[in-house]
């Protein structure tokens, strides 16, 4: 359960595939137009239940509670080894090849 | 009222005009032109009034840095003699760390200039945390809608990094999944919240920018005792150029090549939900490029103050490897890590120096910053996430969305020309789509938006049986 008044994430289908422009790529038109968005708990509530929260500016949204406290989990990713390559490529044009040694 | 996708769309025009307080109607003249200086000016700001305002917050005054080891390894695959002075203007030193500090100082001002409670801005990329910065300073409430994910909540790890960046300046982030109907629920929170809408796309949009052109070209002349000769400009939605070039001609009487330049993103659907996360720019690329220079008008704004082919002399595209592979070197040989996007122009400036002479000069008017997310680091690790080839080569065997070609010799990096020429007959074919019947204004018109002559609008014209007026 999630208290009231905590910051959480939500999510909604805005348009479904019948609702949505005409002028679509296949792909695209055969999905939900969906949206997240965050805000405080207007109600105690379970994850996935359909829930009301207030927004930074002050508005109402519903939709499926994702969760609480929603994080930034993006990183630089696994280590590209061939920015080493291009390193030594530039490097070496300008400095010799040399200049690993 | 109803709030279907078809009744929103259609209450469009009624919800723009009281969103940006202009009425663009009073601007129209005949039935394809439109007073584009008056719209302009009408909006009350000279340039040093600009400069003024974006001074007292925190925008602009950036420096303008000679890379001289990016230089020196272009000359060692030019001609003798060959291989221009090339400067970044480091904008990713502006407050939110782009150029885009320019254009949304000046919507967020004038917002809070009319009394609005609030901006909205419908953008992925750097404007959003430019708007959200602009927007604290001056104490207004601020909404960023997204294009963000595709339908299975995957983002784009570059728009995830600006969505945090958003937050952090206080704004309220609405994440949206791909497609064009981002502008539906954009008009739906116009109507709802009665904020202002700091479009990319009004006069504030792009005046901002003009300051710009203006500060490189002082710069320049402060530190070279010359103008440059090229300014390489990363074009996506057209406003960047316009402003940059306009900036210019204000500052000097001298002509200064403007030169456009585009990530090569031939292929990819730009509202395809399955293409969304196959490519690693989400902007500065063709799919933007474009579609906006032949129709600048497509923007959420009835006029767009962007129009980049009434100023471009040269619009060349690069490929996603090449411009990686730039902002790799500037980080180890210059010593500046900044975002790819940024560096768009300057992979291009990389290729175009070798056609100048030594002493001559290249400005690459932007730099932006970087973070987790937005950082080639992690685009490129992303891309290989998605099934993205990534090896050394041949940029131009790279295919956008199945590979990523970087360069194995630097004279491998090559921009590629696009024929302006199709640019300008296509812009020109679109604008009779709009009306049939021309009169003698239009013809004006039609030569000044194209940068070419009435001839030359005449003889295209009358490829499509046209009627003009006398």
């Amino acid at each position: 359960m999630i208290k009231k008044n905590s910051w959480v994430q939500i999510t909604k289908e805005i348009l479904q595939p019948k609702e949505r422009s005409n002028h679509l790529p296949e792909p695209t038109k055969q999905v939900p137009l969906v949206m997240w968005i965050k805000g405080f708990l207007l109600e105690d509530s379970k994850i996935g239940s359909f829930v009301e929260i207030k927004t930074l500016t002050g508005r109402m949204e519903f939709g499926v509670l994702v969760c609480k406290n929603p994080s930034y989990m993006h990183t630089y990713g696994e280590f590209v080894p061939e920015l080493l390559e291009i390193d030594r490529i530039v490097k070496t044009a300008l400095f010799g090849g040399d200049f690993f040694e | 009222m109803s709030n279907s996708y078809e009744s929103v769309m259609s209450r469009k025009n009624q919800i723009m005009k009281s969103s940006v307080g202009i009425n663009y109607d009073k601007y129209e003249e005949s039935y394809l032109s439109f007073d584009y200086e008056r719209m302009m000016s009408d909006c009350g700001f000279n340039l040093d009034e600009v400069r003024n305002i974006q001074n007292e917050f925190g925008v602009g005054s950036t420096p303008l840095k000679e890379c001289k080891n990016i230089s020196a390894l272009a000359r060692t695959v030019s001609k003798p003699g060959y291989g221009a002075r090339i400067f970044i203007k480091d904008e990713a030193l502006n407050d939110s760390g782009s150029f885009k500090a320019r254009r949304a100082s000046m919507s967020c001002y004038q917002a809070k200039k009319l009394g609005f409670k609030g901006v909205i801005a419908a953008t992925s990329g750097n404007y959003g945390a430019a708007v959200a910065s602009q927007a604290a300073k001056h104490g207004l409430k601020c909404i960023i809608v997204q294009e963000c994910f595709d339908s299975k909540g995957i983002g784009q790890p570059e728009i995830i990094e600006k969505a945090r960046a958003c937050e952090a300046y206080g704004a309220e982030v609405v994440q949206l999944s791909v497609g064009p109907e981002l502008f539906y629920k954009f008009l739906l929170l116009l109507e709802e919240t009665k904020f202002f809408n700091a479009s990319l796309y009004t006069p504030y949009g792009v005046m901002g920018i003009e300051s710009l052109g203006a500060e490189l070209v002082e710069d320049c002349l402060k530190q070279t005792g010359k103008l440059p000769d090229i300014v390489v400009c990363t074009n996506a939605g057209g406003g960047n150029l316009t402003g940059t070039a306009r900036g210019i001609l204000k500052t000097t009487k001298e002509h200064i090549e403007i030169i456009g330049a585009s990530v090569n993103l031939k292929g990819l659907h730009m509202a395809n939900d399955i293409d969304f996360n196959k490519k690693s720019f989400t902007t500065g690329h063709t799919g933007f490029g474009l579609p906006f220079m032949i129709n600048p008008d497509r923007s959420d704004v009835p006029r767009s103050a962007g129009r980049p082919l009434r100023y471009i002399d040269r619009y060349v595209t690069v490929n996603q490897g090449e411009v990686f592979f730039i902002t790799e070197s500037l980080a180890v040989l210059e010593g500046i890590e900044r975002g790819p996007a940024g560096n768009i122009s300057l992979a291009a400036a990389f290729s175009l120096a070798q056609e100048l002479k030594e002493h001559q000069i290249i400005i690459v008017q932007e730099t932006e910053y970087t973070s987790a997310g937005k950082h080639h680091q992690a685009q490129l690790a992303f891309a290989r996430e998605n099934g993205i080839d990534i090896n050394f080569g041949n940029p131009k065997d790279e295919i956008p969305g199945k590979s990523i070609v970087f360069p194995k010799t630097v004279d491998l990096i090559q921009a590629v020309d696009l024929d302006l020429n199709i640019i300008r007959k296509k812009f020109i074919q679109n604008q009779i789509l709009k009306s049939n019947t021309l009169s003698q204004k239009d013809i004006e018109f039609l030569a000044i938006e194209t940068n070419t002559s009435k001839e030359y609008v005449l003889e295209e014209v009358q490829k499509y049986h046209a009627i003009v007026e006398e």
